[in-house]
């Protein structure tokens, strides 16, 4: 399995939709076979249209807010004593997360093909949140799947998707979680998709949604290039890149521009959710060795007993608990272009305590997961290192959670 | 040998009524319970489609969800419907199964592992919901070889070039979804409707059987008697589901409504 140079990732699956021969592909019931046709159709030509590509380029700009900021942690760096400490703060976007790209590309798409209704679905509440604030942007009706349990422990979220008019409909099958509320959404969709636009909230679920997703984050490291280029005046001969991985769609897009080079400059670390330290549960399916099964009409590695169930994970942030990742990783880490890990809920607890300690910088809990690892790692790595961590969702949501876990303080403090 | 499944076909046909094709989850609410019922069912239904449960169904409405949980909290494998379906096919060796279920648990298996499974337990055909064409090529072609039929879907939505296509690599029979929507749907268009998509499919190659499903009740049945076959799943899982709320038992009640719904089609 070989990663090609100068040809987008997003394009390097086969006819069938499958990266590197074996992981992505279409395993959907017959009816989404046109609309899905359709959407590759339109989002084919679309992606090589200067005029749509300057459309989205305005709203991103405009709307979205472009570039979001790239700074130094300083007083973390000064505290960790190793490698150079950077954030990209894509919790800057509008609405505080990167879901915010890939919903404003499908609302986009919607309105060209005539759809005036899009579903999606939600685990944190962010890809919800910025689907309802994207549809209300451009007047499409707005449909969100969350399950259960995560509607009762995202409350901020779930208020925001209501307030910009989306029906919120809950889910109670299962685990009552993301993945439930993936399935729920694709099956509205099989029964619906004559009338309505889907948009699937990672880089996950059949190809063409896992192309337009990772096309529409890619925005993250095309800005991050730039401002590399303009702090050091070059890209950084050590740069390492850490991203939180639930689905993928943040890491992919903050990764993307930086695939053809050398892993020895430019290194790619993705964190998986380990869940709690005593569980047995988790949603971190690269590093604990998952196999490869069929989950959402895509081939991934995947959380599954031995009969081909999916298992339920167990993580306490919302937006990594899913017990499958996007083909694009299953990929990128069978071409070792990346290297995944996995912290637990208490490292990323720990992770939140220390860099609300030391910075004016409140990261969600799914980017706490990458912050533990980088800053493990970055103090033993050198001063001319130069150590990313992508800040992709801000903890306003998690206030619950994180005033259960730590005490008011850190609710109240930040 | 011809296949049970167009055997049952043939004496449906020479009856003049369409063939009544029944679908219930294996290991629903029981492994012994399915298995009564399948048995139960069999005096009417003419080909019996056993559901394998899992649990990310994208196809499923609520009716055969609650089904499928129900069978897979009770622990049910796939070993397990092997043995159900070896275990009927003791009791009525004629009467033809169809397997349906979702990808993934086949591909855990093995493709080749599953279908000598299939074969050894007695198994004429398979359904694989989230496995269309083209890419079920060379997983019909295997089954093929085993004489088993994979039976294709086709959807409203399915364009004309591809529905050629389709029908031209089939197997002797076919799945048409009457509506867009998940299984047990309420039929939201009419029965003339259906047929005249069923009619459009039908005149692509006459000799294969199609059949339609979706939304087939005791109610709707009635008025889509031209068809080759007629599927009814969710009013099934639902009649179990009432019965054991109300603490009645399931096999005599579904045994009871599957002579009904056949009586609506002689």
């Amino acid at each position: 399995m070989k990663l090609k140079k100068k040809v987008p990732v997003i394009d390097q699956g086969n006819s069938l939709g499958f990266w590197g021969g074996k992981f992505g592909g279409n395993f959907v019931p017959e009816t989404l076979k046109k609309p899905i046709e359709d959407l590759e159709v339109l989002f084919n030509k679309l992606k090589k249209d200067k005029k749509f590509i300057n459309e989205r380029d305005k709203y991103f700009k405009n709307w979205v807010g472009s570039p979001t900021r790239f700074i130094k942690l300083e007083n973390l760096t000064n505290h960790i004593g190793g490698a150079q400490i950077w954030s990209k703060v894509v919790s800057d976007a509008n609405g505080g997360a990167h879901k915010i790209y890939n919903a404003t590309v499908h609302c986009l798409l919607a309105k060209r093909s005539g759809k005036k209704i899009i579903c999606g679905d939600t685990g944190a509440g962010y890809a919800g949140k910025m689907l309802s604030m994207a549809a209300k942007k451009f007047g499409l009706k707005c449909k969100i799947f969350m399950g259960a349990k995560d509607i009762a422990r995202q409350q901020p979220n779930v208020k925001a998707m209501k307030k910009n008019g989306a029906e919120v409909i809950p889910v109670y099958s299962g685990s009552q979680t993301l993945v439930d509320a993936v399935s729920e959404c694709m099956r509205f969709w099989v029964a619906n998709c004559d009338t309505t636009a889907m948009c699937v909230g990672s880089t996950v679920g059949p190809a063409v949604f896992v192309r337009i997703c990772g096309w529409s984050t890619s925005q993250i490291s095309r800005e991050l290039k730039a401002q590399l280029i303009d702090e050091f005046g070059a890209i950084p001969k050590k740069l390492k890149l850490y991203n939180c991985v639930g689905g993928g769609s943040s890491s992919f897009g903050f990764w993307n521009e930086f695939m053809d080079y050398d892993k020895r400059q430019v290194e790619f670390i993705g964190v998986e959710a380990g869940g709690p330290k005593k569980s047995k549960k988790h949603a971190a399916p690269l590093t604990y060795g998952s196999k490869i099964g069929i989950l959402h009409g895509a081939a991934q590695y995947v959380n599954q007993n031995s009969d081909g169930q999916i298992e339920e994970t167990e993580s306490i942030s919302a937006g990594l608990d899913y017990p499958g990742i996007s083909p694009l990783h299953c990929f990128l880490k069978d071409t070792k272009r990346a290297r995944y890990t996995a912290a637990s809920d208490e490292e990323a607890l720990s992770a939140y305590k220390l860099v609300t300690k030391f910075e004016d910088l409140r990261p969600s809990l799914e980017p706490s997961h990458a912050f533990f690892v980088a800053l493990k790692e970055a103090k033993k790595l050198s001063k001319n290192t130069v150590v990313v961590i992508n800040s992709c969702g801000d903890a306003y949501k998690d206030r619950g959670i994180l005033e259960e876990r730590l005490g008011k303080k850190y609710v109240k403090s930040n | 040998m011809l296949n049970p499944i167009s055997l049952a076909f043939k004496k449906a046909k020479a009856e003049k009524r369409p063939a009544l094709l029944t679908y219930t989850v294996a290991g629903d609410s029981s492994k012994k319970q399915s298995l009564d019922i399948l048995k139960s069912i069999s005096k009417n239904a003419d080909i019996l489609e056993v559901g394998v449960p899992h649990n990310t169904p994208v196809a499923d409405g609520s009716q055969i969800q609650t089904s499928a949980y129900r069978a897979i909290k009770k622990g049910i494998k796939l070993n397990d419907i092997f043995k159900i379906v070896r275990d009927f096919k003791k009791f009525n060796k004629s009467k033809p199964i169809i397997l349906m279920g979702y990808y993934n648990m086949i591909f855990q298996y093995g493709d080749n592992n599953f279908l000598n499974k299939c074969k050894t337990s007695g198994v004429n055909g398979l359904i694989v919901v989230d496995l269309p064409w083209p890419e079920n090529k060379d997983f019909a072609k295997k089954c093929k070889k085993k004489s088993i039929y994979f039976i294709q879907l086709l959807s409203p939505t399915t364009t004309s070039k591809r529905l050629k296509k389709i029908i031209k690599n089939s197997h002797p029979m076919n799945y048409f979804i009457s509506m867009l929507s998940t299984t047990g749907g309420k039929l939201k268009v009419s029965p003339r409707e259906i047929l005249k998509n069923y009619n459009r499919i039908k005149k692509i190659n006459p000799k294969k059987e199609i059949v339609i499903g979706f939304g087939i009740t005791e109610k709707t049945i009635g008025k889509l008697k031209s068809a080759d076959g007629l599927v009814v799943g969710s009013a099934i899982c639902k009649e179990i589901t009432r019965s054991l709320n109300s603490r009645q038992n399931p096999v005599t009640n579904v045994g009871k409504l599957v002579k009904k719904i056949k009586n609506k089609i002689k």
